[in-house]
């Protein structure tokens, strides 16, 4: 039944795939201006709240709302899941991916704690494989300044970020590792992870 | 005579650092694991003793200019192996820019307690022979941890034990200031931890598994450094993330 099933849909997606080919590549993709631009203006709005004078809490907020506005959170919690998702019901993964962006901003936002006095500025940007990588340099006070890099696609239809590589240190496998090291934790319940995520980060 | 020596030296460090190897199919080269994870879990009981463990509301360790001030110093102080290494690496480039930075940050920044140097665009050009063995083509071996200096790999492990020795400033010192300078090494490093402490407390004490973290986030940053291209992560080549 499956199989048939299956087999239909594929009837359904194949003309629609041959006409999206069809259409001019550049009416649809992604460019590395554009790339460039999306990072540029999210880097912008993470220097504006540096320079608010708000409170630490404050920024704190204003950081997980940048985060959670520029980057494509389903996509790097599905993936960070890995194939445990495979097997688990909708309501269960929409769940998840919930709590995920909860913890996900809450970790990275506070990691921009380490901005405030500083600036990070985009210096370049080349296409990658099928996406786009946006440079950018990080100056922090009483630190040599080193080097991010942004991966940009528009999967989601919206064009977002779905990596950031720190001197190195790839985002998506860190949380790889974390989610996997929970799962385990967690005796693989995806809903068990779901709740212990609710209070990380 | 050095181009004599430098084969048979590459040779015997070679050997050394690859004494074990990479299985097929893990992802890290650590056959080590159970016994690194032993030493890991010690190390963070030392941490946590000295560090607070990541609670949120802990009184520095150090006052912040006196942690920068410290880190600085002990930089400095190994600006002259650094050099030696970019040397040997067949860098003369940034041999060069760091010992200007040398000679700028001992002289205007006060031996060394200040960093000018970054100011003017001199920054920090980091090496050591363990990647002078990488360069030399020498393998990087399994990763391991050691007790309090934490991780490392077997590479890195000789390159460390040969940088003590061929540090020249290693004996340029009599007696007392030898003292002073092997503990203003330590101080940076305890300084470093506290300048650093919001990430490392993020590993140690906010992860699920902070050994497969800390083993993950050290290869990567180490490869980067080194100038290893890393694996590029292609979302549309990923069957999890739809």
């Amino acid at each position: 039944m499956d199989s048939k099933l299956s087999r239909r849909s594929l009837l359904v997606a194949l003309p629609a795939g041959a006409l999206l080919a069809a259409l001019p590549r550049d009416a649809l993709a992604l460019d590395v201006n554009q790339a460039r631009a999306l990072i540029d203006k999210a880097l912008g709005e993470v220097n504006a709240v540096i320079n608010s004078g708000k409170s630490e809490p404050a920024m704190f907020k204003d950081f997980e709302a940048i985060f959670v506005r520029y980057a494509d959170v389903r996509y790097i919690a599905q993936s960070a899941l890995g194939p445990a998702g495979r097997s688990a019901s909708a309501a269960d993964m929409n769940a998840y991916v919930k709590a995920f962006q909860g913890y996900i901003s809450r970790k990275y936002g506070r990691r921009f704690r380490e901005f405030i006095g500083g600036k990070i500025e985009v210096t370049g940007a080349r296409p990658l494989k099928s996406f786009f990588e946006v440079k950018s340099v990080a100056y922090l006070k009483g630190q040599s300044p080193f080097e991010v890099l942004w991966h940009v696609f528009d999967k989601s239809g919206k064009n977002q970020f779905f990596n950031i590589i720190i001197e190195g240190v790839n985002m998506l496998a860190a949380e790889r590792t974390e989610i996997g090291a929970m799962l385990d934790k967690n005796k693989g319940s995806i809903a068990a992870l779901t709740a212990a995520l609710k209070t990380a980060g | 005579m050095l181009k004599k020596l430098l084969p048979s030296c590459v040779c015997i460090l070679l050997a050394v650092a690859g004494c074990a190897r990479q299985e097929p199919g893990t992802e890290f080269n650590d056959p080590y694991e159970a016994h690194n994870r032993a030493v890991h879990a010690d190390n963070v009981a030392i941490d946590r003793t000295l560090f607070g463990g990541g609670k949120p509301k802990k009184r520095p360790f150090l006052p912040a200019p006196i942690a920068r001030g410290l880190a600085n110093f002990s930089d400095n102080l190994g600006l002259p192996g650094v050099i030696l290494n970019h040397l040997l690496q067949g860098r003369p480039d940034p041999a060069i820019r760091s010992t200007a930075r040398l000679v700028m940050n001992t002289t205007a920044g006060l031996g060394g307690i200040l960093d000018p140097a970054t100011a003017v665009g001199l920054t920090e050009e980091d090496t050591d022979f363990g990647e002078t063995l990488h360069v030399w083509g020498a393998p990087e071996g399994a990763f391991l941890v050691l007790p309090v200096a934490g991780p490392t790999t077997e590479r890195d492990l000789v390159g460390s034990m040969v940088d003590y020795v061929i540090d020249p400033l290693h004996g340029a010192f009599p007696e007392p200031e030898k003292y002073y300078v092997a503990g203003g090494k330590f101080a940076g490093k305890v300084a470093k931890r506290q300048i650093h402490g919001d990430v490392i407390d993020d590993i140690l004490y906010r992860s699920a598994d902070s050994y497969a973290q800390m083993r993950l986030l050290y290869l990567q940053n180490r490869h980067y450094e080194l100038g290893i291209e890393a694996e590029v992560f292609d979302p549309y080549e990923d069957p999890y993330g739809q």
